[in-house]
């Protein structure tokens, strides 16, 4: 245990870590409340990170900021915009309180993930408070770092199963100076296809969006250099049917995708909400009706009735997974696809939870958020 | 040099090349001492050992084997690649087996719309690229060993190269790793989906320097091949001057494809060497390069020239052919072979510190040039602020390496001090174990054992690399406090 006198926001995280572990309980994790539909139903006691906020380190040379668990996503990006910086992979906050320390442990990317990266490669360092009631740091504010093994991206979707996150240091980049979105009227086969070949391409690709039934229309958004922005798009409207869209109506677009606000989103209490990541050149899904793709065809969201059986094994099917994403949840069945679901998967199952145990020997927060 | 010697030593050996045998080709298993020499170290030559063993194996099949009968002997396993790593990771253990993947070496599949290549571990860096180049696309990371180092290697130390600023290091250019457990089964990490259940343990097994699992497959991220480069060559007559405008490039929105810098000793070394035309009077050299599309190129151009030049660049080269932008960056790629022509050995460092501390460190280096009586010469990954300082020593004197090393860990514990790393990409292997102890505390340092143990409960695999035990740290710390000379050196300390 560390011997600096710790600050007294952590002492007392440390205080309710040590009762937990003292009378068997569980501690569930909340930073500004705006995912707790996110996963399984998590069981335990409330503990809530933001009573420990504030940004810690920020230098824009040096493209990492440094911020505590419990800062609010929107002071974040507020500074980083600034300074003309963002997080490319672009995370969805999904209600306006949400805080950094929530976003890292959801793991969750936007659209700019199929081509920026996703959140956990932008993630340099955390500190964590174990199960032990110990502050652990690892990684750190450098982008090259091979000391010890990457406790740091191991964080990112743990979904507060290892430890409290503390703090944590994200690479950041300078927004593009243009971005410029493109539609074209397409069928889903060949959107997938064609997104793909751009991909292989040099242009400036950031962000891609499939919607429809068998038609659909395809949204290619642009970023870089003026001049690099300005060509492709010129290449591409000269080769393919396509159109700019204006940049308001485009900016709104990607953030209404970006934080489900987008109607298509927009599903009865009675629905489900289906996140499939698959192998991007698979071809449409064996499901009726409408579906979304980004990523490249990576990401595919569906909304209908589905069991989750038959869903994961349209998923496995096509070298991914399936998440049960929003709708109301089934007792005694996941809404994670299992590492047990997979032969080549399955003894990491056993890894995982000798790992979880490591970090966590009473189970603390063994909440059953994840399996 | 150490012979196996000891009757027990005979024993395990004979029983280990019994089992093997029945699994192995004949040649494709090595224990004869003269068979064995070369592979008792790997590019950190200063530390050598000869293995009980050395098992070549052709296919999956065979390594599951070697791993279930070692596992089963508990019998310590080194997987190597091309042994091109220079911090001892695929340095050789007394009582036990060097596993070599260098004979995996089949490119599975290419996949050009998906942009992914398939290959076994063995399987050269460099070959990748030249296999995809028909397709218009490249595997991104190039570390300076790339026409001979291994992706599994590559897997393993999660390398780097001079274009990870932009690009990315190997962590963000593999999706999927098929390994193999200690235990022999085998499992598949991350994949073609953009993510994966569970917890992310692929980013666990990049970086962990073969000591959680075997990689047999790996499946890469190929980009489209840029299709123009162009590279800006600056000179600064102050090394602040020339820190301080990597910080300006960054902070000017400006992220180049690479961004590397050298100082005057190394420039005066390579000129000799490749007659490259560089600034032989420049404190300091900066490379800063763009890549894209011909018009985005010339904008990013004469973005950085206008930023380098406000930063006080004395001189300013753009490259005007590709053949002149090889020239310009022949000196950077032949930096280590023209040390080994200005001293009779070198050794070569790897910290990573914040970018706003490029000129602090430098400064610092050159008082400890006085404080160890050793010249150090600089080439280094300036954007990622990752240092590669070339200590110059003579190997033949014993003292010279003793300094040498001392001056090594200083130049390291002086990186973490500074907010950075004792290692940005060469990985801590044998060579930076105890300045483990320094960046990090017990509990770190337990957590990583319980990662460890996670995988390989009993420690077999690649053991006594990258992770210090506490005993070790404790008699370190020791050691630095009273300045001296560990004191029984051949006692273990693992």
């Amino acid at each position: 245990m560390s011997l600096a006198p710790l600050d007294p926001i952590l002492a007392d995280f440390r205080t309710q870590i040590l009762e937990a572990a003292k009378n068997g309980r569980t501690i569930n994790i909340q930073g500004g409340n705006t995912k707790q539909w996110y996963g399984d139903h998590p069981q335990g006691e409330v503990l809530s990170t933001t009573p420990y906020q504030g940004i810690i380190d920020y230098q824009p040379a040096e493209l990492v900021i440094t911020a505590k668990a419990g800062t609010p996503m929107r002071v974040i990006e507020e500074v980083l915009a600034q300074a003309s910086q963002t997080f490319p992979f672009e995370p969805p906050h999904f209600g306006a309180n949400a805080t950094i320390g929530g976003v890292v442990a959801a793991g969750l990317s936007g659209p700019g993930r199929g081509q920026s990266g996703a959140l956990k490669d932008f993630v340099l360092g955390v500190k964590l408070m174990d199960g032990r009631g110990d502050v652990v740091s690892f990684g750190g504010q450098v982008m090259k770092n091979v000391a010890g093994y990457d406790v740091s991206r191991l964080i990112p979707g743990s979904m507060g199963t290892l430890g409290l996150l503390l703090e944590v240091s994200i690479k950041v980049l300078p927004i593009s100076a243009k971005t410029q979105t493109l539609c074209f009227g397409m069928d889903q086969a060949s959107a997938i296809t064609q997104m793909n070949t751009w991909a292989s391409l040099p242009l400036p690709l950031s962000a891609s969006h499939w919607l429809g039934q068998t038609q659909g229309t395809l949204m290619l958004r642009l970023a870089g250099a003026n001049a690099a922005v300005n060509s492709a798009t010129q290449k591409l409207l000269e080769q393919y049917t396509g159109e700019v869209v204006e940049a308001t109506l485009a900016k709104e677009f990607w953030q209404s995708v970006k934080e489900h606000t987008h109607p298509y989103f927009q599903i009865p209490a009675d629905q489900s909400l289906w996140r499939f990541a698959v192998n991007p050149l698979s071809p449409p899904l064996p499901l009726p009706g409408a579906t979304c793709l980004e990523w490249l065809g990576g990401l595919r969201w569906y909304v209908g009735a589905l069991e989750m059986a038959q869903a994961r094994a349209i998923a496995q099917q096509f070298g991914g997974h399936v998440t049960h994403f929003r709708g109301k949840k089934v007792a005694g069945t996941s809404v994670f696809t299992s590492l047990m679901d997979n032969p080549l998967t399955a003894p990491l199952a056993l890894v995982q939870e000798r790992l979880r145990k490591g970090f966590d020997p009473h189970g603390i927060f063994k909440t059953n958020r994840m399996p | 040099m150490n012979t196996i010697t000891t009757p027990n030593l005979e024993n395990q050996q004979q029983a280990l090349v019994d089992q093997l045998r029945d699994i192995l080709p004949e040649e494709a298993l090595l224990w004869e001492a003269e068979d064995t020499i070369p592979y008792e170290c790997d590019g950190l030559s200063a530390y050598r050992q000869r293995p009980l063993a050395v098992a070549l194996p052709q296919t999956e099949e065979q390594v599951i084997q070697i791993l279930k009968i070692c596992y089963a002997m508990r019998v310590p396993v080194v997987p190597r690649g091309a042994g091109t790593g220079l911090s001892g990771g695929a340095m050789p253990i007394v009582d036990g087996l060097v596993l070599s993947l260098a004979k995996l070496k089949k490119i599975m599949a290419i996949n050009p719309i998906a942009r992914t290549a398939t290959v076994q571990p063995g399987v050269r860096n460099l070959a990748i690229s030249e296999a995809v180049a028909k397709h218009g696309l490249y595997y991104a990371p190039d570390p300076s060993s790339q026409i001979a180092c291994t992706i599994g290697g590559n897997v393993s130390e999660n390398s780097g190269g001079v274009h990870c600023l932009k690009y990315g290091l190997t962590i963000h250019n593999v999706l999927r790793i098929r390994a193999i457990l200690i235990t022999g089964e085998v499992v598949e990490f991350g994949g073609l989906a953009p993510d994966s259940p569970g917890l992310d343990l692929f980013s666990v097994l990049i970086g962990s320097e073969g000591m959680l699992a075997v990689v047999t497959e790996v499946t890469v991220k190929l980009v489209p091949k840029p299709a123009l480069a162009k590279v800006i060559m600056a000179s600064f007559d102050d090394i602040q001057k020339g820190g301080n405008a990597v910080a300006d490039i960054i902070a000017a929105g400006i992220i180049p494809a690479g961004l590397e810098m050298m100082d005057q000793p190394a420039t005066i070394a390579v000129e000799s060497f490749v007659h490259a035309g560089y600034d032989l009077n420049a404190a300091t050299i900066l490379l800063c390069e763009s890549d894209g599309t011909p018009e985005e190129v010339g904008e990013e151009i004469e973005r950085m020239s206008a930023v380098l030049q406000k930063s006080g660049a004395t001189r300013l080269q753009v490259s005007e052919t590709e053949a002149e932008r090889l020239t310009f960056w022949s000196g950077r790629k032949n930096a280590f072979p023209a040390a080994g022509r200005v001293s009779p050995d070198y050794y070569c460092m790897d910290g990573t510190i914040p970018r706003r501390k490029i000129a602090e460190l430098l400064t610092r280096i050159k008082a400890m040039e006085a404080k160890y009586q050793l010249g150090c010469m600089n080439v280094f990954h300036a954007g990622d602020g990752n240092m590669h300082p070339l200590i110059l020593f003579n190997g033949a004197d014993h003292n010279e390496w003793l300094r040498a090393e001392a001056f090594g860990s200083d130049i390291l514990e002086t990186c973490v001090e500074l907010g950075g790393t004792i290692t940005g990409e060469h990985g801590v292997g044998i060579e930076k174990i105890n300045s483990m102890c320094v960046q990090f505390g017990e509990n770190e340092r337990n957590l990583f054992w319980a990662i460890k143990e996670s995988f390989d409960p009993f420690k077999l695999l690649n053991p006594n690399k990258a992770i210090p035990t506490l005993n070790r740290c404790a008699d370190y710390g020791a050691m630095r406090i009273s300045n001296g000379v560990l004191a029984h050196p051949e006692l273990e300390r693992f």
